[in-house]
C-alpha cells in the first residue's frame, strides 16, 4: 500500500503533470517532495520529445494549414509523453487562459506555434509572455488586432488583455481600453507567402510604425506616447494582476473555484494562498517558477488532494499514461485526440476567447458519460501494460480478500480515499465471489477478470472525476 | 402529465459549418447569380426548378419531392442583425438566442423544462451526436447524448450481460444520493442517475424497430434512423437533435457541396418513408437550420462565411411554400458582400414553439417575435 509519501507524490503529478505510474511515484518519493518540485521546475534537466519522430510517422503534423493535419493529436502526445510534466501542464494552463480558437483563426500551424510558445516561455517571466503573445500572429488574428490602426482603433486585443489577460474587470476604465488598444496600433503581421490552393503559410509578426498612432496617450494614469510594450509594464505593476494571475492558479492547481465572470463579486475561497502567491508573483518580478514552487510547498497545496475535478485533457491523458502503451504515435493517435473534444473541451478550439468554464460546469449528461465509458473501457483492458503492472502488484500478495482486492484497487488508483458506504458497495461486489488468487489457469483468469471489472467500476465512481 | 403517441415532436437537423444558401436556394433567373459565382455556380439546367423564380441545388431531388407535396416551408432571409460571420459566435447565438453575450442555456433545453418540469421522463431530449449541444443545455435538464443506439448506456465497455447488469446496478447504488456530501458529488449522483435511466428506456427502441424502409449507408442516416426507432417506439421523446456536416465550404465547394446535399436530402427522404410507413409521422416536423450563409461572390474555389441563410421546416402538418423573401442580390444592397436578413431567427423559433408544441416563447427566446405562419 502506498505509503504517505508515495500518496502525496501522487497528489502533486496529477496536479503539477497527468499523473504517474506506481513505480514512476515511488521513484520520486525516494528522491523526496521538494527535490521532486525543483526537478519539475526545472524542465531543462529533462530531454525533449522529438516531434521529428512524430513527423516521421504523422507527415501532416508539418505546416498543415487550414487543414486540420493532426489537429491537437501532436498536443496530446506531448501530454502523455512528455518526461517535463510541469511545463506541459502550464502549456494547458496557458492556452486555457489565453484562449484562442482555430475556429476563427482557421490556421492550424499558427495554432500550433502558439502553444509551441506557451511551452517555451509559459514557466518564465509573465510580463515576457504577455509581450510574446501581443506578438503572436494566431492572437493578433484572434482578437482583430491587425484591425487596429491609428486612424481606425479596434478595441478587441486591448480589452481583452486587460479583463481576460490580466487586471480584470474593475480595474480599468473604457478610457483606458480606449488608450491601449491605441499604444498597441502596428503591431499585426503578415503572411511569408499568399493564401494559396494549398491553404495559410507562415504568418510572421511585424511592427508598422507607419500605422502606430503615436501621439500622447493616458492609461491608468500615466502618459506618454506609450506603445504595446509600455502598457504591458503598466499592467504587470498593477496589484490586481498579481491578483488575477494567482486566483488563476489556484483555479487550475489548488482547488475548483467560482468562475471568472463571479471574480469582481466573490472573493476567494482562500484570501490568504491567494495573498501569498500574489506577493510572490510581484517579489520575484513576475517569475512563474517562484511562483509555483511557492504554490507546490505550501500546505494550502498539499491539503487539497482530490479538490479539482478534471477538466477532459486530465482525464484523457491521466488515463493513457496509468494504462501506458501509447508512447509511440500510433494510428489511432488522431481518434483518440478528440476524445476531450467529445467530452467538452475540443483543444485548439475553446468556444471564445473566455476559454471554457471548469470544474462542476465540465459535467453533463452527454460529458459524464463519455468520461466514464472512456476510462472504463482503457483501464478495464487486462492486456495494456500498465494494467498488467497492476495485476502484478496485486498478485503478489499470493491470495486476496474482497477487501483485500478493493483496497488495494483503491490504492493503485489513487490512491483515492472513498467514504464508508463507497467503499463497502465495493467490498459487497467484490464479496459476491469471495477470495481470489492465481494458483492456476482458470483461477488467474477469473482473478485478472475480477481485478478488471473492480478497476471500471472504481474508474466510473464520482470521486474518480476528481484529481 | 399524460404522453402519448401523438403529443408534437421536433426534430432539428443543424447543418453545421454554414451552408451555402446561394447555391441551396438558387435564384436561376437572377443574372447576378451567374455574375458572382464564376466558379461554384451551378449551371442553370441543372437546377431543380421550384418555380419561375428559385430552385433547389441538383442534388436536393428527394427534398424537392417534399417540397412539391406541399410539405416543406422555406424560410428565406434567415439570420439576426450584426451576425459576426464567427462560426462559434453564429452557432451559439442560433443555439441560446444571446446575439449580445455569451450565453450557456439553449433554447431547447428550456423548452424541455417546460414540457417536464418535474423530470418524468429523462429521454424528453434526444440527441444524436458525441457530445451536448448548447441548444440542448439548462443546468439541471437530463439531456440523453447518443452515440451510437446499439451501444448507448454506462460502462458499455463491459460486454457479457448479466456482469453488466451487475456492474451497473452497483453503479446506481454508488451514485445514489449521500447526505453531507456537497453539491457537486449531489449533481455528479444526479447527472449519473438520469444518465442511467436514458440508458435503460432507449434500449428497447433497436429491439421494437422494423421497417421495410432501407437507409442509405451515410452518418446522418444513421442518425436519422435512430431518431426514427427512439420516435416510433413511443418512449415520450419531444425533442430530437442532430447534426451533419461540415458545410463550411471555403475551397472545394462544388464537389463537396453536392455529396453533402445528397446524403442529406437521401437521409431526409427516408426518414419521413420511415416514419409514413409506421404512420408516426402527422406528429413531427424537422427544422434544418444552418448558423449563417456565405458570401455571395465565391472566392475561386469556394464560399466565405457569409450572413442571412435559408431554413427549411418539413413535416405533414407544415403549410408549404416560400417564407420571407429572398434578400436582393444588388451589390448597393449587400452588406460586407453578404445577403442581408431580413427575418430574425428567433421568429421561426417562435412559430415552433407556440403553433407546434404548445409553449409559450418569450421566455424561451428571449422576446415576441412576429411568427411566419407554416405551421
Amino acid at each position: 500500500m502506498a505509503t504517505q509519501d508515495v500518496a502525496l507524490m501522487a497528489h502533486l503529478m496529477r496536479r503539477a503533470g497527468f499523473g504517474a505510474t506506481r513505480e514512476e511515484l515511488e521513484e520520486r518519493a525516494a528522491k523526496g517532495y521538494e527535490a521532486t518540485v525543483e526537478e519539475l521546475l526545472d524542465p531543462e534537466t529533462q530531454p525533449e520529445l522529438n516531434r521529428f519522430e512524430l513527423m516521421r510517422f504523422h507527415p501532416w503534423l508539418w505546416k498543415p494549414g487550414t487543414l486540420p493535419g493532426m489537429g491537437s493529436a501532436e498536443w496530446l502526445w506531448f501530454m502523455v509523453n512528455t518526461k517535463r510534466p510541469l511545463e506541459e501542464k502550464m502549456t494547458l494552463f496557458w492556452h486555457q487562459v489565453f484562449a484562442t480558437g482555430v475556429s476563427k483563426v482557421d490556421h492550424y500551424h499558427e495554432i500550433s506555434n502558439m502553444i509551441n510558445m506557451l511551452r517555451d516561455k509559459g514557466m518564465g517571466n509573465y510580463r515576457d509572455l504577455l509581450i510574446e503573445l501581443s506578438k503572436n500572429p494566431a492572437m493578433i488574428y484572434w482578437l482583430d488586432n491587425n484591425e487596429n490602426h491609428a486612424d481606425a482603433v479596434n478595441e478587441n486585443w486591448g480589452r481583452e488583455l486587460l479583463e481576460l489577460f490580466s487586471m480584470g474587470v474593475g480595474n480599468y476604465t473604457e478610457v483606458d481600453v480606449r488608450e491601449a488598444s491605441r499604444a498597441f496600433t502596428g503591431w499585426t503581421f503578415e503572411p511569408s507567402l499568399p493564401r494559396g490552393p494549398i491553404g495559410r503559410w507562415d504568418w510572421e509578426f511585424i511592427y508598422r510604425p507607419e500605422d502606430h498612432d503615436d501621439s500622447e496617450k493616458t492609461f491608468l494614469g500615466e502618459s506618454g506616447n506609450l506603445n504595446g510594450d509600455d502598457i504591458i509594464n503598466i499592467v504587470c505593476q498593477h496589484p490586481a494582476t498579481a491578483t488575477f494571475v494567482a486566483r488563476h492558479l489556484y483555479n487550475f492547481f489548488v482547488a475548483d473555484e467560482v468562475q471568472v465572470p463571479a471574480w469582481a463579486v466573490t472573493p476567494p475561497r482562500d484570501q490568504d494562498a491567494i495573498d501569498l502567491l500574489a506577493d510572490t508573483f510581484i517579489e520575484s518580478n513576475y517569475d512563474m517558477k517562484s511562483v509555483l514552487r511557492v504554490l507546490f510547498n505550501s500546505d494550502f497545496f498539499k491539503n487539497s488532494r482530490y479538490e479539482h475535478l478534471k477538466s477532459p485533457a486530465e482525464v484523457v491523458v491521466s488515463v493513457l499514461k496509468l494504462v501506458g502503451g501509447y508512447e509511440f504515435p500510433a494510428p489511432g493517435i488522431g481518434e483518440m485526440s478528440k476524445q476531450p473534444q467529445y467530452m467538452g473541451q475540443d483543444l485548439l478550439n475553446p468556444p471564445s476567447v473566455e476559454g471554457w468554464h471548469t470544474g462542476v460546469e465540465w459535467i453533463n449528461s452527454g460529458s459524464l458519460m463519455r468520461r466514464v465509458n472512456f476510462t472504463a473501457d482503457m483501464v478495464g483492458d487486462i492486456n495494456k501494460p500498465g494494467v498488467q503492472s497492476i495485476i502484478n502488484r496485486l498478485k503478489s500478495n499470493g491470495t486476496l480478500s474482497a477487501e483485500g482486492l478493493v483496497d488495494n484497487c483503491l490504492d493503485l488508483m489513487g490512491p483515492l480515499e472513498v467514504d464508508s458506504e463507497t467503499r463497502q458497495e465495493l467490498v459487497e461486489h467484490a464479496n459476491t465471489e469471495g477470495e481470489m488468487n492465481w494458483n492456476s489457469d482458470s483461477s488467474s483468469d477469473s482473478a485478472n477478470e475480477r481485478i478488471s471489472e473492480m478497476l471500471q467500476l472504481i474508474s466510473s465512481l464520482r470521486d474518480y472525476q476528481y484529481a | 402529465m399524460t404522453v402519448t403517441k401523438k403529443d408534437p415532436v421536433i426534430v432539428v437537423l443543424q447543418m453545421s459549418g454554414g451552408n451555402d444558401y446561394f447555391n441551396t436556394v438558387i435564384p436561376y433567373t437572377d443574372g447576378r447569380y451567374y455574375d458572382n459565382r464564376p466558379a461554384v455556380g451551378v449551371p442553370e439546367d441543372r437546377v431543380l426548378k421550384i418555380n419561375d423564380k428559385i430552385g433547389f441545388h441538383p442534388e436536393m431531388g428527394p427534398i424537392k419531392t417534399l417540397y412539391d407535396q406541399g410539405n416543406m416551408a422555406i424560410i428565406h432571409g434567415v439570420g439576426y442583425a450584426n451576425a459576426p460571420r464567427s462560426h462559434f459566435r453564429s452557432m451559439d447565438i442560433w443555439h441560446t438566442c444571446e446575439p449580445d453575450k455569451l450565453g450557456t442555456e439553449g433554447w431547447l433545453g428550456r423548452a424541455t423544462k417546460e414540457i417536464d418540469p418535474n423530470k418524468e421522463n429523462v429521454v424528453t431530449t434526444v440527441s444524436f451526436g458525441p457530445s451536448l449541444f448548447r441548444a440542448l443545455t439548462l443546468p439541471g435538464v437530463p439531456v440523453a447524448c447518443v452515440d451510437d443506439l446499439e451501444s448507448f448506456g454506462m460502462l458499455t465497455s463491459i460486454a457479457e450481460e448479466q456482469q453488466r447488469n451487475k456492474i451497473i446496478d452497483r453503479f446506481s447504488r454508488l451514485y445514489s444520493p449521500t447526505i453531507g456530501s456537497g453539491f457537486v458529488m449531489d449533481y455528479l449522483g444526479q447527472t449519473g442517475l438520469d444518465s442511467l435511466a436514458a440508458a435503460d428506456i432507449l434500449k428497447v427502441a433497436p429491439e421494437q424497430y422494423s421497417s421495410n424502409v432501407e437507409y442509405p449507408d451515410t452518418t446522418i442516416a444513421k442518425k436519422l434512423k435512430g431518431i426514427s426507432q427512439v420516435h416510433q417506439a413511443g418512449l415520450g421523446t419531444r425533442i430530437f437533435y442532430c447534426d451533419h456536416g461540415s458545410f463550411d465550404s471555403h475551397s472545394n465547394q462544388v464537389g463537396m457541396h453536392d455529396k453533402l446535399w445528397k446524403d442529406v436530402s437521401e437521409g431526409v427522404s427516408a426518414f419521413f418513408d420511415d416514419l409514413r410507413e409506421h404512420d408516426a409521422a402527422d406528429n413531427v416536423i424537422m427544422l434544418m437550420f444552418t448558423e449563417f450563409g456565405r458570401r455571395v461572390h465565391d472566392n475561386g474555389s469556394g464560399t466565405d462565411h457569409g450572413a442571412a441563410g435559408a431554413a427549411f421546416i418539413l413535416g405533414d402538418k407544415v403549410n408549404g411554400g416560400e417564407y420571407s423573401e429572398y434578400p436582393s442580390t444588388a451589390n448597393e444592397d449587400l452588406e460586407q458582400g453578404d445577403l442581408v436578413p431580413n427575418i430574425d431567427f428567433r421568429s421561426v423559433y417562435s412559430t415552433i414553439l407556440e403553433d407546434w408544441m404548445g409553449l409559450d416563447a418569450n421566455p424561451l427566446v428571449g422576446g415576441v417575435f412576429e411568427k411566419p405562419k407554416f405551421l
